[in-house]
């Protein structure tokens, strides 16, 4: 931000040189020329943005007048050319500059023409810029984005970590592919607009109930759903299919009680931004978020590693039948982990309502980037599924930087493909998962 | 009552169902018959169509080498996709195929876009087409079909027809029962000294270039290609025909794609019929226009489920001959 800050104020002082010195030479000019006659002056200043902006001497440059008449006019020290045109009607001019007199070392901006034919009414003084050495503009602004980049990048993967986490925790437990995972965010999302907006009820209240009533939600569909088609020994391919008829009947009745609009929360959807460092601009609420994020993050990750009940979730993700054979309730151990991760994509889908808005599309838009964040982590490992997701949010984000920004998923799913074919059992997953 | 039987009926049988029927009897192939879970179908629809359009829109190409040019555009996207993909587990499968449709998608939409034109989608490439067709002007409507769609439906339904035939002798052959066996039991396969690998890409590649005639039928429909037409949704709901027919079965995806059409319609007029007058069955409260197709949907989702719970084979297929119950 410290280079645009210098690039902004030296173009902002070469932009005053440059009119001051055109005011003067017009002056000179007309002063040179008898102030009665009339006619066109044609005038600018070249200079060299790879060069620091120093002005370019003795460039060619032809100016041919609306009568066909032509002039030629070459740079002085300061960079500055300028040709009167003598004639009262004004009209079409074309000025071209003779890029082989460029001095060594300075050439045209690519793609930027040599001539111009601009118009100009009786008596108008014509200011011609010629484009020379790179864009210097451009090229600050991109570099400066890369912190602010990192910043949206890594908040957005925690975010999408709380999900990636549930969905790799119920894969871990039961096996399941869950398609529907991402409109279990969207559930987070909804009820949270529910009772912020339609209750106004304050914000915190509306995420902790969207939470509490995922809870519930994983709970129900647990047992209403999941346990029984388990014990009726359906394949886990059969219990994916389920998964996303699942999928379709949830995205559609969001669709059906939003009528397909996009809706925002009622609180804190414009926080007011705060500049660090002129890096990057953040907010508090961001801060907060991510804060309750890696809390949360870090608290089921200890729980999953330090207590009874984390042991025993880890020991039915490993082999259900030893685990049950050692005496552990496996129905009670996947019935607490759809509620947890289903909680968990609630409080994703809380996060999110906010950069995505609230729309039953949220799903839709983030199962896929569930999947590369679980995939590249590693599927069925927790630490993998953190840092799976971290790299996909700061890969979604800097890659906007080279490509444009409607085909920024795209780069997730390629890094997904190509993990699967190169290391199918993810950064951190253990191989024999792969089966 | 008879409007909205006519109008179910209609839309069953048309292009756009046709569209879908064929895709459903590509991923019959893969999943019903090798037992590959596809996730990509609307990819190789995508290509197709694409291919045929930009070809003929962009290039001034023939019809026929348009349509070559899809049909190669299928087969070179299945060797692309199953060289790496083929070797993954079935749920892994799933997953890099559904990322490569979007990858794809996203492309078609963004990119090129002198050739694709984004989100518009390519257009002007029915004229050849259309000029073959046989139907005197006379002929106005046929079911309320127009001529254009009439045309296309007459081809289709024989594309169809020819395609079930062509399936039906070669799951006879000893090269099907490769497949089958594969779905079956792919160690066993390959310890009787079949290659697998080469059997499932010629599975991929046939059912790839039968979706791709899936995007042509539905290109020359709508006489327009667009890229989000060609999302994740399209191949679920190709799928959700496939089961409710029943896989593994030749007819499975032809029975299943009609009546899902025909049901889907239905229920549309039916709820259309509810939810309008001046005194409606169903208050605008509980239903206007705008979620009955929501409502519709929902329907989808839930038989689905229904059916993969309770009759994963579908009407007429074969329990027995299922991949959904390996791992």
């Amino acid at each position: 931000m410290e280079l645009r800050r210098h690039v902004s104020m030296s173009l902002l002082v070469s932009l005053l040189i440059t009119a001051l010195l055109a005011l003067a030479g017009s002056t000179a000019a007309a002063a040179a020329h008898d102030e009665d006659k009339p006619g066109n002056l044609v005038t600018g200043q070249l200079k060299d943005t790879s060069n620091n902006g120093a002005p370019v001497e003795g460039v060619t440059i032809e100016v041919t007048g609306p009568d066909g008449q032509g002039y030629t006019a070459t740079s002085d020290a300061e960079g500055v050319w300028e040709v009167f045109v003598p004639g009262d009607s004004g009209g079409r001019f074309t000025v071209t500059i003779d890029e082989s007199s460029l001095p060594e070392g300075a050439s045209m901006r690519e793609g930027r023409p040599t001539t111009l034919t601009p118009t100009a009414l009786p008596n108008q003084t014509l200011r011609i810029n010629f484009d020379i050495g790179v864009d210097t503009r451009d090229v600050a602004t991109k570099w400066d984005q890369v912190p602010e980049k990192l910043y949206s990048g890594l908040l957005f993967g925690l975010m999408l970590a709380l999900g990636a986490l549930g969905l790799n925790m119920i894969f871990g437990t039961t096996g399941l592919t869950n398609f529907a995972h991402g409109e279990l965010i969207t559930f987070g999302a909804m009820a949270t607009y529910m009772f912020n907006a339609v209750f106004g009820w304050n914000f915190a209240m509306a995420g902790l109930m969207a939470v509490a009533l995922a809870a519930l939600f994983g709970w129900l569909q647990e047992t209403a759903l999941w346990r029984p088609l388990r014990h009726r020994g359906t394949g886990l391919i059969a219990m994916m299919i389920v998964s996303i008829g699942f999928q379709f009947l949830l995205r559609n009745l969001f669709q059906y009680f939003t009528e397909g609009r996009t809706e925002s929360y009622a609180d804190h959807t414009t926080p007011a931004g705060h500049d660090f460092n002129g890096w990057f601009t953040y907010s508090y609420r961001d801060l907060v978020l991510a804060g309750i994020a890696i809390l949360v993050l870090v608290g089921v990750t200890a729980g999953l590693s330090f207590t009874r009940l984390g042991r025993a979730t880890r020991a039915v993700a490993d082999n259900p039948a030893l685990a049950a054979a050692t005496g552990i309730d496996v129905d009670r151990v996947i019935k607490l982990v759809w509620i947890v991760g289903t909680a968990l994509a609630g409080l994703c889908g809380v996060f999110l309502g906010f950069s995505l808005q609230v729309t039953f599309q949220i799903g839709q838009l983030t199962l896929l980037l569930l999947f590369a964040a679980v995939c590249v982590g590693g599927l069925g490992s927790v630490w993998g599924a953190l840092i799976g997701s971290l790299l996909i949010g700061l890969l979604i984000e800097m890659s906007t930087l080279v490509i444009a920004s409607d085909l920024k998923n795209a780069g997730a799913m390629l890094l997904l493909i190509v993990v699967l074919l190169i290391r199918p059992q993810g950064l951190l997953g253990r191989k024999e998962r792969i089966g | 009552m008879i409007d909205v039987l006519q109008s179910a009926l209609h839309d069953a049988f048309s292009p756009i169902g046709l569209s879908f029927i064929l895709a459903a009897i590509g991923l019959n192939v893969h999943y019903g018959y090798t037992g590959l879970l596809n996730f990509g179908q609307a990819a190789f629809c995508a290509v197709g169509a694409y291919g045929m359009g930009v070809g003929i829109a962009s290039f001034d190409l023939p019809l026929a080498v348009g349509l070559l040019i899809g049909v190669a555009a299928a087969a070179v996207l299945a060797l692309i996709l199953g060289i790496p993909t083929l070797r993954l587990r079935a749920d892994y499968l799933a997953i890099a195929t559904i990322a490569a449709a979007e990858i794809l998608r996203l492309c078609f939409s963004a990119t090129y876009k002198e050739y694709f034109h984004a989100r518009d989608g390519v257009s002007g490439f029915t004229a050849g087409f259309r000029s073959l067709n046989p139907y005197p002007e006379s002929v106005d409507t046929v079911l309320t079909y127009n001529l254009d769609d009439l045309w296309v439906l007459t081809v289709g339904w024989i594309v169809v027809a020819l395609v079930c035939l062509y399936l039906w002798s070669q799951m006879r052959s000893p090269w099907g029962r490769v497949l089958k066996s594969i779905r079956e039991d792919e160690l066993a396969a390959q310890s009787l000294g079949k290659n697998v690998y080469g059997y499932k890409m010629q599975a991929l590649v046939l059912g790839g270039v039968i979706g791709a005639f899936g995007g042509f039928i539905g290109g020359l429909g709508l006489a327009s290609v667009q890229p989000d037409s060609f999302n994740t949704d399209f191949t679920f709901i190709a799928f959700t025909m496939l089961i409710l027919g029943g896989a593994a079965r030749i007819l499975g995806p032809v029975i299943g794609g009609v009546l899902f059409w025909f049901a889907l319609s239905f229920i549309g007029g039916v709820l259309g019929k509810l939810t309008s007058g001046d005194d409606p069955v169903i208050p605008p409260h509980v239903l206007d226009n705008q979620q009955l197709s929501s409502v519709r949907f929902m329907i989808v989702g839930l038989v689905l489920m229904l059916l993969m719970i309770y009759r994963p084979q579908g009407i007429i297929g074969d329990r027995k001959e299922l991949a959904i119950n390996e791992r």
